[in-house]
């Protein structure tokens, strides 16, 4: 049961060869055991989620089920969700009880899908590794000295260990791509603007989509279908007609044009990584796609563009988190700056501190045009590469991240060496492009890689298309960890 | 040695919109404290902004009300700070691209003293949206603070002009011009002592024709006493500092009407750096060229261009013009009463000036709330016009108007067709209840002066023989024998020419 598709698993509730009070309580079984060791979760709350397993089997009995009735998944603890703990990763949150739903949320709760609770990760989505929680790092399901990558990480080892059927993630600059590659799953990053940031904790606005992790593209599409969508409650969200993303999964890849940017292929990268992806670009040859040599010249840039541009947004994304209305306060201060100063000094971990700090240079009277400005005009530069670059390929291929899972407290002293953890996948955001990593292959240390898939702007459902045709004729996808 | 005052304003007037900027919380004032916060109020995590069109509109409608541009696109920019009323650490506002570009704004500049009344144009500089923040709760608190979040999010529009204004007189011209203005255009309900209209007031002094002096800001003035006074005060002190050798440091500063005194809230040193960048929760705001025309078209004709009518076309004076278009109200009603009837112009602006405003004076009402109609106004000018009613016979229909028409009349008024009182009684019906027609037939009148000279004869020959002073004793008879409705002018003629003999 535990590595059934969603389809499948939809199909057995439907034909009640299992209930969701049973599936919920097989899944809460495997986290209380396994979840002491990985840490995947950082808040679960078995009442709810049988209330709601009861509610979808109410619903399924009538026959009123969708397609995600009674499936049990797990959120990215940035999502708010009402009646739980919402912590973003954070002591400043440690006892923040949302009391509202996220849009994803409540397009999860209206399609009668189970909560299992809320996942670990990197606080405030900032951090490549998943250790910057204030609730512990996550172990990588494939090694338990590694890391699961980040900010998603709860989220990929969750899914990567079947303790939910599937699951949410974020991504601002990789946060769901490099996890689901780190842990051996499949993550889709949409379009900027497909699914509504309304109740997603902020970190850098421009950048922040929320997507699917899940061990196949079908599921992905699954998933899609009910978190994308226009909301009214989000200025940023795209008005456009609903989709089936999984319409084209059968499609043939036949003629499917694949750009490969010499640029995610040259010094960096690791050669493992590279010749599994290389691997996976023979497969998509065998399944009738061709090659085209592209360039993403600007890409280079990605890396410091982001590093000004996400820290100066979260500067002022944080800056609610004061100590006023909720969250973290210091028991003692003296007066309303010292208040301020402690609160914040002792609510917020190290990297969160950092990244306000960078932000709030880089908006300072002085610094402004040379940064923030500087860093806008390279922002569309990089994304005018991608434009150029479709007029050649259907989609992007390369590397998800340059190299398998790293050891926990391997980069911890030094940000830039984690920074770059994030050199591929960074640029995509920037330009609000869709993205995914799907399994590929595995290291030399046996862990596994990830191949990102680049999608030209709302081509997810191509994007998925391509990544299930290629799910067809492996079986990455559907390896699991040693003893899950 | 002489100085000139330079003044520019910053006006924050806040939009009529029922709901807030970014959210859908109620902007009703008085509300308990935080009962009109929502999610977005307290900025929740996770929470986004939402424009409001409505406060958008208003702004436009400001925008063609002062002929400014209005630019399309505008960005909302966030301007960061950290206040416990400041609920998301930020206030969105605009920066680089405010909706409203450059306008003006033309203002009659009263008389005072010797000095004649003028007319100037201010320039306006740029108008955007933002939104208000909420209010920190000093008292009652026992040495602590309470954040009540209602107002935050409320809109408001920030109107700035050019430092072109150069007395005290003029500034507070300029801000009872656009008082009135946002009220006209029904953007803005003018509260002032609710914080809907409030002015911040840059202040410098320089040698004529110099360099622009160091300015300082007085912030958040309510009322346009406490403008006058606040510059009256920073203005004096300004000149004893620099004629003492002093210099002017750049500050804000707060006017405290208690001492009538200002004094420095925070230097030019500790003035924050509000990092401000384009807030990535809001894209630019676009504004379609229809959108634009399809307000123009609600404006109403506004006040200037009501009083350049008025003096031409009605023959007011520039000043009669200036006070009926005071207020929106004012001119509805004065358009109102007088109807057709152009030629009585000038007769309707004095009862509406002089009566009305007089009595609502009296009254403590505004012209809102003037407990009679502009028709019964009308119906009664139509009277004194074709000469039915005298002036003193008008007063009296006129206070009877009113006080049959007053909230709360006890019972016991006029009865008129049976009902005890009857709402907008007509000028007609009191005039015959009241028997207030007057007499102007000239055979009636003669009959009574004949009357009267025949009934002192002794009188009579006393005037005849020079004792012109007993005129007044036989105008008091004939009138009190018409029982005060005969045509005055007529009777004081035919009186003058029968004593004469």
């Amino acid at each position: 049961m535990i590595n059934a598709s969603l389809k499948q698993l939809s199909a057995e509730l439907a034909a009640k060869k299992i209930s969701s009070v049973e599936l919920t309580r097989l899944y809460l079984d495997r986290i209380a055991a396994l979840n002491p060791q990985l840490n995947a979760y950082i808040t679960l709350n078995s009442e709810i989620s049988l209330a709601q397993a009861r509610a979808a089997d109410a619903r399924l009995a009538q026959g009123k089920g969708a397609a995600l009735t009674g499936i049990p998944l797990a959120q990215k603890d940035i999502f708010c969700a009402k009646g739980w703990r919402t912590t973003c990763g954070s002591r400043m949150l440690e006892n923040f009880i949302a009391p509202y739903d996220a849009h994803v949320i409540s397009q999860f709760n209206n399609a009668g899908a189970v909560n299992l609770g809320k996942t670990n990760m990197d606080e405030f989505a900032m951090g490549s590794s998943n250790e910057t929680s204030y609730f512990g790092a996550v172990k990588n399901p494939w090694n338990h000295a590694a890391v699961p990558g980040g900010s998603s990480g709860g989220t990929a080892a969750a899914v990567a260990a079947r303790l939910c059927a599937a699951a949410t993630g974020t991504d601002t600059g990789g946060s769901i791509r490099q996890p689901a590659a780190l842990c051996g799953i499949s993550g889709l990053k949409p379009t900027y603007g497909v699914v509504s940031r309304y109740g997603m904790i902020a970190f850098a606005s421009s950048l922040d989509q929320a997507g699917p992790m899940a061990r196949s593209a079908e599921d992905l599409a699954l998933l899609l279908n009910v978190m994308a969508g226009f909301d009214e409650r989000d200025s940023t969200s795209l008005q456009r007609d609903q989709e089936d993303y999984a319409r084209d999964l059968a499609q043939p890849l036949q003629g499917l044009r694949i750009g490969l940017p010499r640029e995610f292929f040259a010094a960096g990268l690791s050669g493992d990584v590279g010749a599994a992806v290389e691997a996976a670009i023979a497969e998509y040859k065998k399944l009738g796609a061709t090659v085209v040599d592209i360039s993403l010249p600007n890409s280079r840039l990605s890396i410091p563009v982001y590093y000004v541009l996400a820290p100066a947004e979260a500067s002022s994304n944080l800056s609610r988190f004061d100590g006023v209305r909720y969250g973290y306060r210091a028991p003692e201060y003296s007066d309303l700056t010292d208040m301020y100063e402690k609160s914040r000094a002792q609510g917020f971990g190290a990297e969160v501190k950092r990244r306000i700090m960078i932000g709030t240079y880089v908006l300072s009277h002085g610094y402004y045009d040379a940064y923030y400005l500087q860093a806008q005009k390279i922002r569309r530069l990089i994304a005018q590469d991608f434009v150029e670059a479709y007029q050649q390929c259907d989609v992007i291929m390369g590397p998800t991240s340059p190299t398998t899972a790293f050891n926990l407290g391997e980069k911890g002293d030094d940000p830039v060496q984690m920074y770059l953890s994030d050199i591929y996948t960074i640029a995509v955001n920037l330009a609000g492009l869709p993205g995914m990593s799907i399994p590929c292959g595995f290291g030399a240390n046996g862990m596994p890689v990830g191949l990102q898939i680049i999608g030209n702007y709302f081509d997810e459902a191509r994007m998925l298309n391509v990544a299930h045709q290629y799910q067809l004729a492996t079986d990455w996808h559907s390896r699991a960890p040693q003893g899950i | 040695m002489t100085w000139e005052i330079v003044i520019g304003l910053e006006v924050h007037a806040q939009l009529s919109t029922n709901s807030k900027i970014f959210s859908g919380a109620s902007t009703a004032f008085g509300a308990e404290p935080n009962t009109q916060a929502d999610a977005v109020s307290l900025a929740l995590p996770g929470v986004l902004p939402v424009l409001n069109r409505g406060a958008v509109e208003r702004a436009i409608k400001f925008g063609l009300a002062t002929g400014a541009r209005i630019n399309s696109p505008s960005v909302f920019a966030r301007k960061n700070y950290f206040y416990p009323d400041l609920p998301k650490g930020y206030q969105i506002s605009q920066m680089d691209l405010p909706v409203v570009g450059q306008g003006a704004l033309t203002i009659q500049v009263p008389a005072v003293g010797k000095a004649q009344a003028y007319e100037k144009v201010v320039r306006l500089t740029r108008a955007h949206l933002e939104e208000d923040a909420g209010k920190s709760l000093h008292e009652d608190f026992h040495g602590m603070t309470g954040i009540d979040l209602n107002r935050a999010g409320t809109p408001l529009l920030e109107i700035v002009s050019e430092p072109d204004m150069r007395s005290a007189a003029e500034a507070i011209a300029y801000a009872k011009t656009l008082h009135t203005l946002v009220r006209w255009i029904g953007i803005c309900d003018g509260n002032m002592q609710e914080g809907s209209f409030r002015c911040d007031v840059n202040v410098s002094v320089r040698r004529p024709g110099g360099e622009l002096g160091t300015r300082r800001e007085i912030k958040n003035l309510n009322s346009f006493k406490f403008m006058q006074q606040a510059i009256d005060y920073e203005v004096q002190w300004q000149i004893d500092t620099l004629e003492n050798g002093g210099k002017i440091q750049q500050a804000t500063i707060l006017f405290n009407p208690d001492t009538g005194e200002t004094r420095a809230m925070r230097s030019k040193e500790d003035a924050h750096d509000y990092r401000y960048f384009p807030d990535p929760d809001l894209l630019p705001l676009v504004i379609g060229k229809e959108w634009i025309e399809q307000l123009r078209g609600t404006l109403p004709e506004l006040p200037q261009a009501k009083q350049a009518r008025y003096v031409g076309e009605l023959g007011l004076s520039a000043y009669d013009a200036s006070i009926l278009t005071a207020s929106r109200e004012m001119a509805d009603f004065f358009e109102a009463a007088l109807g057709d009837a152009k030629s009585q112009a000038k007769i309707c602006a004095n009862w509406i000036i002089g009566e009305v405003s007089a009595q609502l004076n009296r009254d403590g009402l505004d012209m809102a709330q003037c407990p009679i109609t502009a028709q019964q106004l009308g119906g009664m000018l139509k009277r004194i016009a074709d000469g039915t009613i005298s002036n003193s016979g008008a007063k009296e229909v006129f206070r009877t108007m009113w006080e049959t028409q007053k909230p709360h009349v006890p019972t016991g008024g006029i009865t008129v067709g049976g009902s005890a009182i009857v709402q907008f009684i007509s000028a007609d019906e009191i005039i015959e209840a009241k028997g207030l027609k007057q007499v102007s037939d000239a055979g009636a009148i003669e009959k009574i002066v004949d009357e009267i000279i025949a009934a002192n004869a002794d009188k009579v020959a006393e005037y005849r023989s020079g004792k012109d002073k007993l005129f007044g004793f036989f105008v008091g008879l004939a009138m009190k024998a018409s029982k005060g409705q005969a045509n005055p002018a007529q009777m004081n003629e035919i009186l003058k020419r029968k004593l004469a003999g």
